[in-house]
């Protein structure tokens, strides 16, 4: 097979429900130790994806290669090489933490020797280990979330797909799943999907948007940054005028745009940012500009960086504006 | 078939640390010592043909009736509705070893229950007829049906569950097809319809099939092969089906 450095290869994947065309046409790569997240709207088809890639539903036409097996050809031995968590993570209400654990471990094939150790290891990266003895139907959602969390590693697999794993989550435990998820980089390849933003950023390498079946961005955050976002913003603190502003800014490009965000403070300082068309910098220009006016005084000047959340809107409507291109047409016809 | 004990343990452990399991169980006995009372009652009044134990086989699907549905209405309906088949199939685990895993341990409990109405028979026997022997074979041979019929009746419980994710559905499907061949099968001779002389073969058919003629042979005695092969095949055919559905449903869709 090709580049056995990938662990996921994805190339045409399609699944129809119906006349639903669930998943269009994904094709993508995930190098072996990569952490990749998943974005889209709800019903993009992240979930379907995911479950394509475990071999739990089989895809409409498309291939998917995980360490080089054709899931379609294989899909048992695929399932030794994955730990899954679906969504709303799924557990049996009426067992312990520990008894669950313990039987996963045997239906995961973990041989009898090691299954103390993994399930001791997953029970702490999870911080489960007080838990361990409480009734799962009882646990509150951030525990059972754990547990389905510690499932999903409980194996060490060579690929763990997560279906929203820090939902319902508090910060503290946001932090703890993070940095669990983190210390799985280079040992394991790792796909979640997430609908919060910041965190994705935090610890995936990659990051894949989906919306309405098709892949409508993939890259690192900077990359997407630089794909969807076509302008630069500094924000300043200046006390003077912004007209004023905007006049001796307009020297240094026409495609300038001046906001003032918030109200001048004690000292007479206002905050106020400035969007420019393209990716350049102008920080350099911008102090010069401004050190030229003496009735403009600014304190601070910094390039603001645009949180993924503009880039995921971006990205997704960039896309619908597309599909309405697409049945404009035949609505004419 | 790697996994099948793994799953089997796990069934029967999460049957005996649930409360519902015993108190079916309880509600069960109540009804069959209850029935088996009244049994009684009617030997005290009238003299009868046959034994109390023959008498009370005859009623042996009154309990399958409730308890047959109940027992195996949740077993894959509520793993679907719960989302738990999936993170169970996507363990190196086949449907084959889930189905038979299911089916055999609400088989186990069933025959378990039953087993445990055997009481009822030795009571009788060491108070009421302390002076004659037990007669063990109408004994062996009634419970020989109901373990052999128990397979078909548990066998469709499990599809019936295997085709939907709501439990009630699931309930009262397995319960019309138990229903559907116990009653149907029993009475089908009977409709006015088939008196004339062209429908020879149904009446063969119903025959072939009829669960309380199947229940009279056994417990008098008479181990008829033909009745342990439609049992069986059928069971083993509906168990097939069961592992189809649960291939379609939840594998390939």
């Amino acid at each position: 097979m090709d580049s056995p450095n990938h662990a996921i290869e994805v190339e045409k994947l399609h699944k129809r429900f119906g006349k639903i065309e669930a998943v269009d046409g994904i094709s993508f790569q995930v190098a072996q130790g990569q952490i990749v997240g998943f974005l889209g709207p709800n019903g993009a088809g992240k979930s379907t994806t995911m479950r394509i890639l475990t071999g739990y539903n089989r895809a409409s036409s498309g291939r998917v290669r995980i360490c080089g097996i054709p899931v379609a050809a294989d899909p048992h031995s695929i399932k030794r090489k994955i730990g899954y968590m679906p969504e709303n993570n799924p557990l049996p209400g009426d067992l312990r933490v520990i008894e669950y654990l313990k039987w996963r471990a045997k239906m995961k094939e973990i041989p009898r020797s090691e299954r103390r150790r993994c399930i001791e290891t997953a029970l702490e990266a999870c911080d489960l280990v007080r838990a361990q003895d409480r009734i799962i139907g009882k646990l509150s959602k951030g525990f059972r979330q754990r547990v389905g969390i510690a499932d999903a590693i409980l194996a060490e697999p060579e690929i763990i797909i997560m279906d929203e794993p820090t939902i319902g989550l508090d910060p503290h435990q946001v932090i703890l799943i993070r940095d669990l998820i983190a210390s799985l980089r280079g040992r394991m390849t790792v796909i979640i999907s997430s609908h919060i933003l910041p965190e994705i950023e935090m610890t995936c390498d990659q990051i894949i948007i989906i919306n309405g079946g098709k892949i409508v961005g993939q890259g690192s955050p900077t990359e997407l940054r630089e794909t969807f976002i076509d302008y630069t913003t500094y924000q300043l603190e200046l006390n003077g005028c912004p007209e004023e502003l905007q006049s001796s800014l307009s020297g240094i490009t026409p495609e300038l745009l001046v906001d003032k965000i918030a109200e001048p403070d004690a000292a007479g300082f206002s905050t106020v940012e400035i969007q420019i068309k393209g990716n350049q910098d102008y920080g350099e220009r911008l102090f010069q500009t401004l050190a030229q006016s003496p009735e403009l005084r600014v304190r601070s000047l910094r390039r603001k960086i645009e949180p993924l959340e503009n880039v995921f809107i971006a990205a997704t409507r960039r896309s619908w504006e597309t599909v309405d291109r697409r049945l404009a047409p035949a609505e004419g016809e | 078939m790697r996994h099948y004990f793994t799953l089997l343990r796990n069934e029967i452990w999460r049957l005996l640390i649930s409360p519902g399991t015993y108190i079916a169980a309880f509600l069960f006995l109540l009804v069959m010592g209850f029935m088996f009372q009244w049994l009684l009652q009617l030997y005290t009044s009238d003299p009868q043909d046959e034994t109390p134990s023959s008498l009370f086989f005859r009623l042996f699907f009154v309990p399958v009736f409730f308890m047959v549905p109940l027992l195996t209405m949740r077993s894959i309906a509520d793993e679907r509705s719960s989302g738990t088949i999936e993170t169970l199939l996507t363990t190196p685990v086949t449907a084959t070893e889930v189905v038979l895993s299911k089916f055999s341990a609400s088989y186990l409990y069933y025959c378990t229950l039953w087993f445990i109405t055997s009481s009822f028979h030795i009571i009788f026997f060491t108070f009421a007829q302390s002076d004659t022997f037990i007669d063990p074979y109408p004994l062996i041979g009634g419970y020989s049906y109901i373990f052999l019929s128990g397979s078909l009746f548990l066998a469709l419980g499990i599809f019936a569950s295997s085709i939907t994710r709501s439990q009630l559905v699931a309930g009262i499907l397995g319960f019309t097809l138990v229903f559907g061949f116990i009653v149907v099968g029993s009475n089908v001779e009977d409709l006015s319809v088939l008196a004339a002389g062209q429908a020879h073969w149904i009446r063969q058919f119903s025959d072939h099939v009829d669960a309380l003629q199947h229940m009279g042979d056994f417990s008098t005695g008479i181990i008829d092969t033909r009745a342990i092969v439609l049992y069986l095949s059928c069971a083993a055919t509906f168990l097939f089906l069961s592992i189809l559905m649960v291939e379609y449903r939840d594998g390939a869709s």
